[in-house]
């Protein structure tokens, strides 16, 4: 089985119940009301996202009970939603979840020597967080960036039209602590003829 | 309502009318085609996950699913052409991808689907190279076994658990090869009817923990049998070697209990074992010893020439023996046989203390009120019910303590006057079909009859007794009762509780499988024991006999609906066990009094002329409605509900002898038995 963190299918507890932050809440009132009344339980994605947001980028087995609650529905029944997708990491990651694409088009332009500078730099291996905490690296499939491949994704963000040279930058400024440019690192605009 | 008229179709070429609202496997089944399945169960919902049930629909460019397809007019199915062969085959040999091949120590070995159909459909070898995924086994309590590498993911388990157990603990977690059925964080599965999961895993992923490398499927003699740990008469298989049960499953009965049983019937087997009876025992001493049957008969017979016996009937007792001892006692007198040993409350016709509805009717009704009852732990087959009735929209008010449930309930209070609350009054006005379903126990020390007539003076006053049905029902849990009282085992003053016999001069008092005995009010009787199992009532008696167990001889039992059933005889009993009426036959010689059939069926020949109702197997005893009770003021009464049953696990005498019971209560219920030393 993968050690992709988003894949696994055993949850890890914190020991303490995860409450939900204000904001979270008003959020929750809005999501909730998109659905039909007896529907409800559609909003259990979305949840799981604002969870993990609040809950450093993992869901944890609290999580899953506190959006069980909220919702009122089987804790089994999140479970399965949060175990299914690799979006929902379930146990913790570093600050920086660094996502490296490896299917075809990257791997045809090289997301092989991406992957290896950017374990290099972050000295971890993939699947693994480094000893800082700061990053946490992992292969993905398509991130549907192709034409401006090989590139990654870190937390939110897009880094396309990578090499080593310029992946070695972006993690250098995040260990600096320097803000990254964002999209292609070439300067092209969109996806427009490089 | 739904439109059911039919349409023509066609399943290999044969031109057939059927309902419109059918899928192609069902509209398949009709017409005689056998389509193999996995994931398709009748009782649960849809899923269509396991592709086994492929055939080929005209004009369809692919194969079809015909359990997820629904039928349209003019449509024709082929289910044996080359092309279906071949696409089962090729779903056959993706599942057995990643079955391990271990059927040689596989539990489900010959009686697994898969097995089967890999007969018909599977290669004679593989073609797979690659490493096979391995799965860890989960837990799910004390009675299934899991081995998750032999899971094929057809979700049975887990729409059963969510559909009908009504607990939804199961799920599949992952996606793909990492797919895994599990518990939530791998906890017990807490529904009184977590066994059938086994009976309905397609292959040995989840197989029974007690029955686990017992035996093979055909060196077991199968015997039809009846479920006495609770009143429903669920339809049970008792499967043996030699003298020993192995295990019991169920029968499909649709009228009782569908394809389920309770866990308690599944699995206390191994109670029928423990702490047997199996010689007679005389008290000598202060002890109890170990005698023979000359001698305790001798001595009972001489105890019995000069003394006023009083005969109790306990809770697993079967009709014919009931009306033995109903008959040895004539002799001494009249109203001294009695088998409501609780207190329950009856009136002056069956109608009074039984389940009035049709179990299988429960489910149509779309108001359901309890009260002092909780059928999730007495009758877990009508909790089903009930669970279903709630699923099709029915509201569920519960009168008495405040249970949980697994499903929503509306707690109107403690008092039985909460049925004229107004709120409640406006629901059941508006409700088509309610149903009232009132624990027995709930009525026990009613001091006036008032209540009663009060209540049936209510359901005639909100149409739940009408000419063609009865929803006013009585919940009693004990298996024995409605058949006892059917052949007059009880007191004439039906009203009288059980304690007023008490007053009356009794020196002796005989239990017929009745742990009553053991209460301090019979401390200076001379007590004697007829029973299978040691127990409280035994260790207090002064002569102990030995008789055999429901699996030991044959016998009726009449269900809460009043429904005769038939328990079968499996093995011979344990020890010198005798049955009863063979004792009281010799008792009868002894005393020179009349005891006429000389073999069990003759007892039960003149069992049928005197109560020829109960002839009728599997029918329901007919019995008219009373007259409506003109109540001119509705006056309910508080009654105090006694606690019949505390813990599901542990309810009679055999499931407190069962070790794997045991291990119910202290892995499901978390109560542990016995401090652990550390």
């Amino acid at each position: 089985m993968s050690n992709h963190p988003g894949l696994s299918n055993t949850f890890s507890s914190t020991g303490e119940k995860f409450v939900w932050s204000k904001d979270s809440l008003n959020s929750i009132k809005m999501i909730i009301s998109r659905y039909p009344k007896d529907r409800h339980q559609s909003a259990v994605m979305p949840l799981l996202y604002l969870a993990q947001e609040q809950n450093n980028n993992w869901i944890s087995i609290e999580c899953i009970e506190t959006i069980a609650e909220t919702l009122n529905m089987p804790k089994i029944r999140v479970t399965e939603v949060a175990s299914f997708y690799s979006m929902y990491n379930t146990r913790p990651v570093g600050k920086n979840l660094v996502q490296v694409c490896r299917t075809s088009p990257c791997w045809l332009r090289g997301s092989n020597k991406i992957t290896n500078t950017i374990c290099k730099e972050t000295k971890c291996q993939i699947n693994e967080t480094s000893g800082d905490n700061l990053f946490t690296v992992v292969e993905v499939e398509c991130l549907g960036a192709c034409s401006n491949g090989p590139m990654i994704q870190i937390n939110n963000d897009f880094f396309e039209d990578l090499d080593e040279e310029n992946t070695k930058i972006i993690i250098d400024n995040i260990k600096n602590g320097k803000p990254n440019k964002i999209g292609s690192q070439k300067g092209r605009r969109s996806s427009e003829n490089a | 309502m739904t439109d059911t008229s039919l349409i023509k179709i066609k399943i290999n070429n044969k031109e057939l009318e059927v309902d419109k609202n059918l899928t192609v496997m069902q509209a398949c089944e009709i017409a005689g085609e056998e389509i193999p399945r996995f994931c398709y169960h009748d009782k649960l919902s849809i899923a269509g996950n396991c592709r086994m049930c492929l055939v080929e629909i005209e004009k369809a460019p692919k194969l079809v699913s015909s359990c997820t397809m629904p039928l349209m007019e003019g449509m024709s199915v082929i289910t044996n052409s080359e092309k279906v062969n071949a696409g089962r085959k090729g779903v056959m040999e993706f599942l057995l991808i990643n079955h391990p091949l271990d059927c040689p120590i596989c539990d489900q070995g010959g009686e697994c689907d898969l097995q089967d159909q890999a007969m018909y459909y599977g290669f004679d070898k593989s073609r797979y190279s690659e490493n096979k995924r391995a799965v860890d086994n989960k837990n799910m309590g004390p009675l299934v076994n899991t081995i998750m590498t032999r899971c094929i993911h057809c979700t049975r388990c887990v729409r059963f658990a969510t559909e009908v157990a009504g607990v939804p603990e199961l799920g599949m977690l992952g996606r793909g090869e990492n797919a895994e059925i599990t518990t939530y964080l791998e906890n017990s599965i807490t529904s009184e009817l977590s066994g059938n999961v086994i009976d309905l895993c397609p292959v040995g992923a989840l197989t029974s923990k007690p029955y686990q490398f017992k035996a093979r499927p055909w060196e077991l003699k199968r015997t039809d049998s009846i479920d006495i740990f609770d009143s429903v008469g669920s339809n049970i298989r008792i499967d043996s070697r030699a003298e020993e049960i192995l295990r019991v499953t169920p029968r499909t009965n649709e009228d009782i209990n569908e394809e389920w049983i309770s866990d308690k019937v599944r699995f206390n087997y191994d109670g029928y074992y423990q702490q047997r009876i199996d010689t007679p025992y005389i008290r000598k001493n202060q002890r109890l010893q170990i005698s023979n049957w000359d001698e305790t008969v001798k001595v009972l017979t001489n105890k019995l020439k000069a003394s006023q016996p009083l005969a109790l009937i306990g809770e697993l007792v079967d009709v014919e023996t009931g009306y033995a001892v109903k008959k040895f006692m004539q002799n001494f007198g009249e109203d001294n046989v009695e088998c409501r040993t609780d207190n329950q409350f009856i009136h002056n016709n069956l109608n009074s203390f039984r389940f009035n509805t049709p179990i299988n009717k429960i489910e149509d009704s779309d108001l359901i009120v309890l009260i002092g009852t909780n059928p999730k732990i007495e009758t877990p087959i009508i909790n089903h019910k009930i669970f279903k009735a709630y699923n099709n929209g029915a509201q569920i008010f519960n009168i008495g303590e405040n249970i949980s449930l697994n499903y929503e309930t509306k707690y109107l209070g403690t008092k039985l006057s909460e049925l004229e609350n107004e709120k409640f009054l406006k629901n059941i006005k508006k409700s088509k079909n309610p149903i009232i379903i009132i624990g027995s126990s709930y009525l026990n020390n009613l001091k006036n009859v008032h209540t009663y007539k009060s209540l049936i003076s209510f359901s005639h006053q909100f149409k739940l007794i009408t000419k063609d049905k009865n929803n006013l029902n009585f919940l009693n849990p004990f298996a024995s009762r409605i058949g006892q009282l059917l052949i007059g085992n009880t007191t004439k003053n039906h009203c009288e509780p059980f304690t007023k016999l008490l007053n009356q001069k009794f020196d002796t008092v005989l239990s017929f499988g009745s742990e009553k005995i053991a209460d301090s009010s019979f401390d200076s009787y001379y007590r004697v024991y007829f029973g299978h199992h040691g127990d409280e009532g035994a260790m207090k008696s002064d002569l102990v006999l030995p008789t055999p167990l429901f699996t030991e001889k044959n016998g009726i039992f009449v269900n809460i609906e009043g429904r005769p059933q038939e328990a079968r005889k499996c093995h011979n009993p344990i020890g010198s066990g005798k049955e009863e009426w063979v004792i009281l036959k010799k008792l009868s010689q002894n005393l020179s009094y009349d005891f006429e059939p000389n073999t069990f069926d003759e007892l039960r020949e003149e069992l049928f002329k005197k109560h020829p109702k109960l002839f009728e197997f599997q029918e329901i005893i007919h019995e008219d409605s009373s007259e409506p009770f003109v109540v001119e003021d509705i006056l309910f009464e508080d009654c105090k509900p006694l606690k019949l049953i505390e813990n599901f696990y542990m309810s009679d005498i055999i499931s407190k002898n069962s070790v794997t019971m045991a291990k119910c209560v202290e892995e499901i219920l978390d109560k542990p038995l016995m401090e652990k030393s550390a």
